[in-house]
């Protein structure tokens, strides 16, 4: 080969390595689009407060992926009112978030029962069926079935458990006139940021120390806030 | 007259130049060094831990620096003076560097000189003050004067610390995937979020693990510690002035792990007291509930457990009703 065919040879090649790294840089910095977010900023009006409505179910049942025995979260699609798979929402930045769950699982004393003291709430309470409450005894009733804990905010809320025992436990999601606590609580969103949500009660049954599975597993047991001006 | 000789008297003094050049640019290079940098060097002087640690890595650039301009100078020489063009025979480089017995000798006794002394400086440094910053199991070798009694205190819920008391002040760190909690047993056993500790204090961090292997890292206090379930790893440091700091896990453990951090802060010893008695009294309704004030805790078997022990073992407690009624 002729020194000008190597040298072009080289010259590729190494360009070539150059865009690879760059395209490997970029991809790294920017691991996604807002896609796969569910967007609570449209139309929403700066210093009103925004509705979540969220449910959580002891087996996802059919309809909702390959893992039909799992654990999830879902959330109440704001724009459409249908139940979605997705755990991630975008959300305007300090903001009072209203959240309401309906809680269809069961429950069990906690792995640490800090998790059943409510924090980072608009006045350090949420309220189970209407009542308001700022610790729950995991060991007493039916124990708590999951948290909604948004460890950079320092938001958690034991979500109490129903009966274990009932035949008529949803085993299939959207869950809707079965047996169900209903959980609310505010929280302000902070400065814009990302910031990750998640479940506190190792509840991915049969998977290492309970916290594998779902509880490893984006859309089930965990998600993002993406938090923004 | 041998030809090295005849080299030598025609090019005198190359390793004298060399030498003072290196002396001159070492001397300038760690002075300028020590003002403009070292005071920067992480991790910071929060800590006496952290202040040694910090001392550690600027006597190690300090001696980095002359080895550093050694090889430059020499490079930089022996390209510039010694030459094939400039100078064929060279007297002190290429070949006749190998059997120049001032090159030879001067390469051994420096290399091992600062060798042994950074290897007896290391070993020195690790066990006689400075290694308590790590986890040390839980019977730790070195533990400052009063840790052992505050200690034992700590367990049996008698340990006592107020501002000026120079007590040890032992902190309890626990990991579950994916946050650090911390409890207080000298303010009744409370359990936080927040890690807040005082100034000016000795700390005890006793760290543990309530499922897979963490590691509780505060960088900027010079503090690491392994956090492993079952395990009470100890750890000592003393505060010096307030700060902020960030605690992050250091061990790989799952999908949040990178979200596994929490900022921290050192607060003078009469705003540490105030948020320490505050908290202790906002949380005593759930640090009622909680499991009495231990070095480590095995998963209750009543399901929290998350299905992995044996439902054979429930050292939280004996309560197993749940699941009996919808609570009202």
């Amino acid at each position: 080969m002729s020194l000008t065919g190597r040298l072009s040879t080289a010259i590729g090649l190494f360009l070539v390595a150059v865009v690879l790294i760059v395209w490997s840089l970029l991809a790294f910095l920017h691991p996604g689009t807002a896609g796969g977010y569910t967007d609570y900023t449209v139309g929403h009006t700066a210093g009103a407060p925004v509705n979540v409505t969220l449910q959580t179910v002891g087996a996802i049942g059919s309809g909702f992926g390959e893992h039909t025995t799992w654990v999830s979260y879902l959330q109440k699609d704001p724009t459409t009112g249908k139940w979605i798979h997705d755990t991630s929402m975008t959300l305007p930045a300090n903001t009072v978030i209203n959240v309401t769950i309906d809680q269809y699982d069961s429950g069990s004393p906690l792995r640490n029962q800090q998790w059943g003291q409510v924090t980072g709430t608009i006045g350090g309470t949420a309220t189970l069926n209407g009542k308001s409450f700022k610790v729950y005894n995991s060991y007493t009733g039916n124990g708590v079935g999951h948290t909604f804990a948004v460890p950079g905010l320092d938001v958690s809320v034991p979500l109490v458990g129903v009966n274990g025992n009932l035949t008529n436990i949803c085993g299939q999601a959207p869950c809707g006139n079965l047996p169900h606590n209903v959980l609310t609580f505010s929280f302000k969103t902070g400065a814009p940021g990302s910031y990750n949500w998640q479940c506190f009660v190792p509840c991915g049954l049969g998977y290492l120390y309970g916290n594998g599975g779902p509880m490893s597993t984006l859309n089930y047991m965990g998600g993002f806030l993406k938090v923004v001006a | 007259m041998t030809n090295q000789s005849t080299n030598e008297n025609n090019q005198p003094h190359h390793l004298r130049k060399m030498t003072v050049m290196w002396v001159i640019l070492s001397v300038v290079g760690d002075v300028l060094f020590s003002i403009f940098v070292a005071p920067h060097v992480p991790p910071g002087r929060l800590t006496e831990t952290a202040a040694k640690d910090q001392t550690d890595f600027n006597i190690l650039f300090e001696m980095a620096i002359p080895v550093l301009f050694g090889v430059w100078i020499y490079l930089s020489y022996s390209l510039i003076v010694w030459g094939d063009k400039r100078n064929p025979n060279p007297a002190f480089s290429g070949d006749a560097a190998r059997t120049n017995m001032k090159a030879q000798v001067s390469w051994i006794v420096i290399t091992t000189v600062t060798v042994l002394f950074l290897a007896g400086f290391g070993t020195y440094a690790l066990i006689v003050d400075h290694g308590s910053g790590g986890g040390q199991g839980p019977n730790p070798a070195f533990s400052p004067s009063g840790a052992l009694k505050a200690e034992t205190a700590a367990l049996v819920g008698k340990a006592t610390w107020s501002p000026g008391s120079k007590n040890v002040l032992p902190v309890q760190v626990i990991a579950q995937q994916w946050k650090f909690t911390y409890r207080y047993p000298t303010f009744g056993g409370f359990e936080s979020s927040q890690l807040i500790v005082p100034a000016d204090t000795t700390i005890a961090f006793n760290v543990t693990s309530l499922d897979v292997i963490h590691s509780f890292w505060a960088y900027q206090l010079g503090v690491k510690a392994d956090a492993n379930p079952g395990v009470n790893n100890v750890a000592f440091t003393t505060t010096k002035d307030p700060g902020n700091f960030i605690v992050r896990c250091s061990e790989l453990c799952g999908i949040w792990h990178g979200s596994m951090y929490n900022s921290g802060k050192v607060e003078s010893q009469a705003d540490f007291e105030s948020w320490a008695t505050n908290t202790e009294a906002a949380n005593s309704t759930n640090t009622a509930l909680l499991p009495a004030f231990a070095w480590t805790y095995t998963p209750d078997a009543n399901g929290a457990d998350g299905g992995y022990y044996n439902d054979d073992n429930d050292p939280y407690s004996t309560v197993e009703t749940y699941g009996a009624k919808q609570p009202s």
